[in-house]
């Protein structure tokens, strides 16, 4: 189908290299494992297949055939044309890793400009060209953290209040290592937002303390008490954040914080059924060294011109092999120029401009949630930006099924991951949500029977 | 190559100085000139640490390798030449004098009879 | 021209994008938690679209020329595929939506985790991993998990040829096994007496990549597997060279375990100047259910009038969660596209293309440059890059020069086995006359470093900028376009 090759062309060919027939070239394979049946479907011409793949496709409902309060990891946001118009130029997106720097300068600006923003948003002083995503950037923070201290300090402190997928693939990755002990996260230590209980299990033995800004509830919490606390043993801090939210509140570095992570996705990257995303990841110079994946650097060229090229590659598993700190090879590639042609399509007043409408909307529908009979804010005493959890007197699938069929998307169910939230839901709202839809949704809530 | 005649080496390119039970543990200039330009050292220990031989003394990073230093003697780490962290060309223009790795008081004498001698190693590298 | 940067453009006060006022009751942010300084850029729509436009200009990508990199597989990527991920029914759906609403996702999750299956000969597959590298790292969680249900706590060792990709040690390392390499014998294959030396009950298994890194089928594959299979370990297939393998042969009827797919080789999916990618991991029955967790399965078996319904399960002796949701969505759809159009034949003419134009640049060139190992090749080969009577002359600099032929230079310096090494993979998309002229720019090169060598030296010549110097930027170490502090204060 994409191959070019003539009649004529393969007989050239094979005359050149000095066989028959094109089987010849397989003999090296095992005859009877040879030429195996692959038991696939007819082929489809692009027209056949387009027309399937829409059918598929078709049979979902999506965040634009409902009004949409889910979060939790990924947010509906408004994407400018413009995104995704420069992501669809082939020079960016069938371009390979720019290895070859003198060929490769777009890409390597970008991701030059991409770090810098990263930096700047966050508060760091050094950003790399991005992990595959928020989680696998919390996991590569603990990674970095245990090393730091080269095993001579073996607890790793996590807050409950972290994205409880996040903690399961830190878990995952970490599970080699018998000496680690992850802990923090149990129900006693709980999520308090003051945070005391976590703040008691730092010691000299802790090598690293993770929380996430906003939290997975929505809440906007006061990190300095916690910091102060960590590193006064010594221990470093991680902070997962929200991109977005940052637009509008005080950034992890400015608080003293060690490592920022985060997910990339609300940054002009389609929710697309969870992937591809992008996990950011940010550090304070004196961590330079140890970070792992891609980091771009300025430098000059031979004619004194400034170039960008890939540096400290010799931290990397193509030339560290085992001895690596990571095996990651890639980076997200795309989805880091689509951030960057976001943030920087936005600017600083677009990308506030989002933020506010975000802060705005979640706020109003959260008082108005409030006000419906039978729904209460459990954590309203603390602050928030675009989340915030819901407790109602009703059994939460069922509530959700029938928000459902109101033709909406009631938001995430805390009882699955949080036994103590039982009966709560996670509710997100951006600025794609209207004031229209949120009386919508209060409309609906005030229909519903309560147990 | 420089190959000062009152060291001992091993084949994994360190060479030690001994006096008064106490090691000074180095590369050799065969091992920076296959390296080249050295951007960082990152040691693998701590004074006060013990260590055995062969145990992993530092990573050293050019631009397009990076080589692990193992210790050939074993013994307690005295110190470690903190400089090279601002200043890891030391390793290329002065390995054997100012680019020092770390200084060890040795625990078994008996190892520095596995070394190599300045000879040896010599005919060693002529051979690669 | 150098184009500068999105700071150098930016002027206080310029709006790109912007967006409605907030149609509701204000509510004020506690001011002990508002961001006091946000410095970001301030440049127009039109001066954001002439950047990144510019930057594109400066990139060399598939769709200007060829890339003959070994071990990356860079064939044509289609635009259909493009088409489909970004149908607003794939591209709009949350992945925490109820699966009653997501039922085309999932019925394409199911099919396509078949389909790679069945391409590889295995009983099951994940679609899980982000890329090749973390692959590897499911496919060694699974043998670490398999070896420790069985009791069988001694087994420490994985065995990786010395051709192998960084990422195999890396990833065994990662996971706490102990990386023993092992050798090739002189016709590319694995040292049969060595790895029969280092089979005992330590072993947890091999990383295999077939073909290897030097386009080389492994001759003795069946006797590999055997043995390791003998000694109580199994078998990790790297498939970064499945290209070669498409309805040629399936890695999983010969006793391989479990292997990855990298979709952005094999599968077509864009390489977007360094990802995403996604590593989707196959295994054998016995491991089906150590599988990562979500996988998707058939909740409900439907029948004449209905069809069945899928969901996620968490399979029963599950590794856990490797990544946050169920894995790149959107590049999965673009393999799907990919296998539905080709079908049975049409991966199979594509091994067979590959290998034919892979063998054709090998005969074209081997008189020229030395080929190391004098045997017919898979989807790639490798050469040397260096002539004993031209010793200042190394791969680097013929890499160089390549590209002010307009060509991507092969991969260099991999495998570690080859002196000096070129690894040429010309993939099945490219035509007889991209790869004659390929073959004249290296035997001109040939011929200039022996009459120009300062021409490969100063390469390349005509392109945005010239050779980088690689140890000022490791020196300097400069990562943003201003230094933390110093832009706000601008």
């Amino acid at each position: 189908m994409f191959t070019p090759h003539t009649h004529a062309d393969v007989e050239a060919m094979l005359k050149t290299i000095g066989v028959e027939k094109v089987e010849d070239l397989f003999k090296v394979v095992p005859e009877k494992n040879r030429f195996p049946d692959l038991n696939l479907p007819q082929p489809l011409s692009e027209m056949q297949a387009a027309t399937e793949l829409d059918s598929i496709a078709s049979a979902n409902a999506t965040t634009r055939d409902f009004i949409s309060f889910l979060g939790a990891g990924a947010y509906q946001h408004y994407i400018p044309a413009a995104v995704d118009n420069l992501l669809q130029r082939g020079e960016f997106y069938t371009a390979y890793t720019p290895y070859q720097p003198e060929i490769s300068q777009g890409t390597l600006q970008a991701i030059f400009e991409f770090q810098s923003l990263v930096s700047l948003l966050t508060g760091m002083d050094v950003s790399n060209a991005s992990h595959y995503d928020g989680a696998t950037a919390a996991a590569e923070a603990v990674i970095l953290a245990y090393n730091n201290f080269r095993g001579k300090r073996a607890k790793v402190l996590l807050s409950r209040a972290i994205n409880p997928q996040y903690r399961e693939v830190i878990r995952g990755y970490m599970q080699a290592n018998d000496a680690i002990r992850i802990v923090g996260d149990d129900p006693e230590t709980g999520i308090e937002p003051n945070l005391k209980n976590l703040i008691d299990q730092i010691d000299l033995e802790t090598c690293l303390v993770m929380v996430q800004y906003p939290d997975f509830f929505g809440r906007i919490i006061d990190y300095k008490p916690l910091i102060e606390a960590a590193h006064a043993q010594g221990a470093l801090v991680a902070v997962v954040a929200n991109p977005t939210a940052l637009a509008l509140l005080t950034p992890p570095g400015e608080i003293g914080a060690d490592i920022v992570v985060g997910e990339g996705q609300p940054l002009g990257i389609p929710l697309s059924y969870g992937g591809p995303y992008l996990g950011f990841f940010a550090v304070k110079n004196t961590l330079l060294r140890k970070i792992s994946g891609r980091l771009v650097g300025e430098t000059v060229d031979t004619q004194g011109e400034l170039a960008y090229v890939l540096t400290l590659t010799a931290r990397e598993q193509h030339i560290r092999r085992e001895k690596a700190s990571s095996n990651i090879c890639s980076n997200q590639g795309l989805m880091t120029l689509a951030a960057t042609i976001y943030m920087t399509l936005l600017g600083k007043t677009g990308f506030q401009q989002v933020a506010n409408l975000c802060y705005q909307n979640a706020h109003y529908t959260a008082k108005a949630v409030q006000e419906v009979p039978g729904f209460q804010l459990p954590f309203k005493s603390t602050p928030f930006f675009h989340e915030f959890v819901v407790l109602a007197d009703e059994n939460v699938p069922e509530l959700l099924a029938h928000l459902q069929d109101h033709g909406i998307l009631g938001g995430y169910d805390l009882g699955k991951d949080y036994p103590e939230l039982e009966g709560c839901l996670l509710m997100a709202v951006t600025e794609m949500i209207s004031r229209e839809d949120t009386d919508y949704l209060t409309d609906v809530l005030s229909e519903v029977e309560h147990a | 190559m420089l190959v000062p005649e009152e060291l001992k080496y091993q084949k994994t390119d360190e060479w030690v100085k001994v006096e008064n039970s106490i090691a000074t543990i180095g590369i050799t200039d065969y091992a920076q000139d296959s390296l080249s330009d050295v951007v960082f050292v990152e040691f693998a220990i701590d004074p006060d640490d013990e260590v055995s031989a062969g145990d992993s003394l530092a990573t050293i990073e050019s631009v397009k390798a990076a080589a692990e230093v193992v210790f050939p003697v074993s013994g307690k780490i005295l110190e470690v030449n903190q400089i090279l962290t601002d200043t890891p060309e030391l390793l290329n223009s002065e390995p054997y004098t100012g680019g020092w790795l770390a200084k060890v008081h040795v625990s078994d004498e008996s190892e520095l009879d596995k070394l190599m001698d300045s000879a040896a190693y010599d005919a060693y590298c002529q051979d690669r | 021209m150098r184009e500068p940067t999105i700071f150098e453009l930016s002027s206080t006060g310029r709006t790109g994008v912007t967006f409605q006022e907030p149609d509701v009751p204000l509510t004020e942010l506690p001011q002990e938690f508002a961001r006091v300084n946000f410095p970001f850029p301030e440049i127009s729509e039109l001066g954001v679209v002439r950047h990144f436009t510019k930057l594109s200009q400066k990139n060399y990508a598939i769709d200007l020329g060829f890339y003959p990199l070994g071990s990356c597989t860079m064939k044509y990527n289609p635009k259909i595929n493009e088409s489909t991920a970004r149908y607003p029914g794939f591209a709009a759906t949350h992945p925490l939506q109820p699966e009653d609403t997501v039922q085309g996702n999932l019925y394409l999750m199911y099919t396509l985790q078949n389909w790679l299956a069945e391409i590889g000969g295995f009983a099951d597959a994940t679609l899980a991993p982000a890329a090749g590298a973390q692959g590897e790292l499911v496919g060694t969680m699974i043998i670490a998990k398999y070896h420790k249900d069985h009791g069988d706590l001694k087994r420490t060792r994985i065995l990786i040829p010395d051709s192998a990709h960084g990422t195999n040690p890396a990833s065994s390392a990662m996971l706490g096994f102990d990386p023993i390499q092992l050798p090739s014998d002189e016709r590319g294959n694995v040292d049969l007496k060595a790895l029969a030396e280092l089979c005992d009950d330590t072993l947890a298994g091999i990383m295999f990549t077939n073909p290897n890194t030097l386009g080389l089928f492994d001759e003795n594959t069946a006797e590999v597997i055997r043995i390791v299979h003998e000694a109580g370990g199994l078998v990790y297939g790297d498939g970064a060279n499945m290209n070669a393998l498409l309805g040629v042969f399936k890695p999983g009827d010969c006793g391989i375990d479990v292997m990855h797919y990298n979709l952005h080789k094999t599968f077509s999916t864009p390489h977007g100047g360094g990802g995403p990618g996604s590593g989707p991991v196959m295994v054998c029955e016995k491991l089906v259910d150590y599988l990562p967790d979500p996988h998707v399965v058939i909740t409900s078996p439907g029948d004449e009038e209905t069809p069945p319904t899928y969901g996620f399960a968490r399979p029963e002796k599950s590794i856990g969660r490797v990544k946050a949701f169920h894995g790149h969505f959107g590049m999965l759809v673009r393999a799907f596209t990919y296998i539905a159009m080709l079908g049975q034949e049409g991966l199979r003419d594509i091994a067979e293309k590959a290998v034919l134009n892979a063998n054709y640049l090998q005969a074209k060139l081997k008189g020229t440059f030395t080929l190391p190992y004098q045997r017919s090749c898979m989807h790639e080969f490798v050469l040397e890059g260096y002539w004993k009577d031209v010793p200042d002359v190394h791969a680097l600099d013929i890499a160089k020069r390549l590209m002010d032929y307009d060509f991507h230079p092969p991969t260099n310096y991999f495998p570690l086995i080859v002196h000096e090494a070129l690894m040429i993979e010309p993939t099945e998309t490219e035509s007889i006359e991209t790869l004659d002229r390929f073959v004249d720019a290296m035997l001109k090169i040939a011929e200039e470093a022996r009459t120009q060598p300062e021409l490969l030296k100063n390469a390349p010549h005509n392109t945005p900028v010239k050779r980088a110097d690689e140890l000022k930027a490791a020196k300097d170490l400069i990562f943003c376009c201003y230094p933390a502090g110093e832009w706000e204060k601008k």
